[in-house]
């Protein structure tokens, strides 16, 4: 066992390269137990590439991966699913568990999806697919979710929604989160950790210890560090025991 | 019972389809018919074998067959050709290294269509056992696979991620279809055993939703394909092989004009 029972899942200077060109280098991070881990990084910066080191679907890596979970649930970035399978939803949802229709229905309906248990996969929009994507994950109550751009394509209300859904379930069911995400506003207002890629890892840290690396302001401009700065001061006050806000 | 020819046939061919049916529906779902074929192509290697050394033709099958699939998977590995290139490479050459393998054995005398095509007259009572215990180990293995295969065949990465261990799902499922060529080549013939495994689940897609319907479908279409067949072949005394297919095709055909819509389009 681990020292620190909370871990989830821990890399250490992990790395995988395809045909001598590395996709990502010395990446070190843990998940642990209800805390979330925010991925950024421009395209190409090795994202992906890392939540799959630390899923196990690359096995010649560099570096370790511990895992301490086999309770994952995964919401791939691109998934292309075969329509020469006749498969609706409610099949979908319990391709990896066996689950009880209770814990299906639940989670379609969190995500908002319930009415479309019954239509085939092939006839969703974006949209639609990207929350069955995500109730499948979160369906069998995993320790460890892994979700990459889990909110692509869908609407603007919907996106905040889900977005809200997703810490309420770290919070629930106490389980880790590596989140890939675009949208900073997100990252840095739910995670407890960012790592900042760029074929490595350029900095890391809470978003405000990130925000502040100029590291991160050559990667993503003066703009995303206004972003981070406006977060920042929205928090420029510190909570007392007595649930009152106090000004820094 | 089993001393009447035809009575023999018909049961190995119920044997043959229920064990068809599902796997077919994988092989449709995993885009698999090209390496049904090199398997089949290669069954001809191992019943010369089988001749040889006086073998038991269905067990030597299926050890050519599984060693043809380990060496596609191993060319895969070292080589870049694209995968139906190799797939051509292992089928034909195994066909062509067969055919010579024959021209040498000219003290048997070989019955080359049968081969080729399937022989009701050859089905003996110790093939019906083959058929019989062989399609049942086969089905129950693949109903123990049935997860990590079936949730790879939708999504590789979603199978590997959350722990369902694909690529032993797939190597299992690669040796079960040998095993269904090797027990079936006597009914069906080897150029015609891809046609049972894709023609019956093929018409299962046309009418069905769920996975599950495919599968229940396909097996009821690889049935009638047989008794049809079966009885067409006795009727008009053609081989049995090329009578099932063709039995199937007409299912196939069927399917296409499905009753929903063509109820919708009255209205």
């Amino acid at each position: 066992m681990n020292a620190n029972q909370n871990i989830l899942v821990k890399l250490k200077d992990a790395g995988f390269k395809i045909n001598d060109k590395w996709l990502v280098q010395g990446v070190s991070l843990q998940v642990e137990k209800g805390k979330i881990v925010t991925l950024i990084g421009p395209n190409g910066s090795g994202k992906s590439t890392t939540a799959k080191i630390a899923l196990g679907i690359y096995k010649k890596i560099e570096g370790e991966v511990e895992k301490y979970t086999n309770k994952i649930g995964y919401v791939p970035q691109k998934i292309s699913i075969d329509w020469t399978l006749p498969l609706r939803v409610n099949d979908f949802m319990v391709l990896t568990e066996s689950l009880k229709n209770e814990m299906i229905d639940e989670a379609l309906s969190l995500t908002g999806v319930i009415h479309l248990k019954d239509k085939n996969l092939g006839d969703l929009s974006g949209g639609e697919f990207q929350r069955v994507l995500l109730a499948r994950a979160i369906s069998k109550k995993p320790e460890l979710l892994v979700l990459d751009e889990p909110v692509q394509g869908v609407d603007f209300t919907g996106e905040i929604a889900l977005y809200e859904l997703i810490k309420k379930i770290s919070d629930e069911l106490n389980c880790g989160i590596l989140l890939i995400s675009h949208d900073l506003h997100t990252v840095m207002s739910a995670t407890d950790h960012v790592v900042c890629l760029n074929g490595h890892v350029c900095c890391s840290g809470t978003p405000m210890d990130v925000a502040k690396n100029n590291e991160y302001k050559a990667l993503f401009g003066e703009q995303a560090s206004q972003i981070l700065s406006r977060y920042e001061h929205r928090h420029d006050h510190i909570h007392t025991d007595e649930g009152k806000i106090k000004k820094n | 019972m089993f001393d009447d020819f035809f009575i023999r046939a018909l049961v190995a061919g119920i044997g043959v389809a229920f064990v068809t049916g599902p796997l077919g529906c994988f092989v449709i779902w995993r885009r698999l018919s090209y390496f049904g074929d090199t398997l089949a192509h290669s069954a001809l290697l191992g019943v010369t074998l089988a001749f040889t050394m006086e073998f038991n033709i269905a067990l030597s099958v299926f050890i050519i067959s599984s060693l043809i699939a380990l060496t596609l998977i191993q060319l895969q590995k070292r080589t870049n050709l694209p995968g139906d290139a190799l797939l051509g490479l292992l089928a034909h050459s195994s066909l062509a290294v067969g055919l010579v393998v024959i021209g040498f054995l000219t003290f048997i005398r070989f019955d080359i269509m049968g081969l080729l095509f399937g022989d009701i007259l050859a089905v003996t009572v110790d093939d019906l056992l083959i058929i019989w215990v062989g399609g049942a180990v086969i089905l129950l293995i693949l109903k123990l696979i049935w997860k990590p295969l079936f949730a790879s065949t939708v999504n590789y990465e979603l199978a590997e991620a959350e722990g369902l261990n694909p690529d032993r799902a797939k190597a299992i499922f690669t040796i079960l279809m040998a095993a269904i060529i090797a027990i079936s080549i006597k009914m069906v013939g080897l150029l015609l055993i891809t046609g049972m495994l894709i023609i019956p689940a093929a018409m299962a897609r046309n009418i069905s939703s769920s996975p599950q319907r495919m599968v229940i479908y396909s097996i009821i279409g690889g049935l009638l394909s047989v008794i049809l067949g079966l009885f067409t072949s006795l009727e008009f005394n053609t081989s049995s092989g090329p009578s099932i297919i063709t039995a199937a095709l007409f299912l196939f055909i069927l399917s296409l004009f499905n009753i929903k819509q063509s109820i919708k389009l009255k209205n």
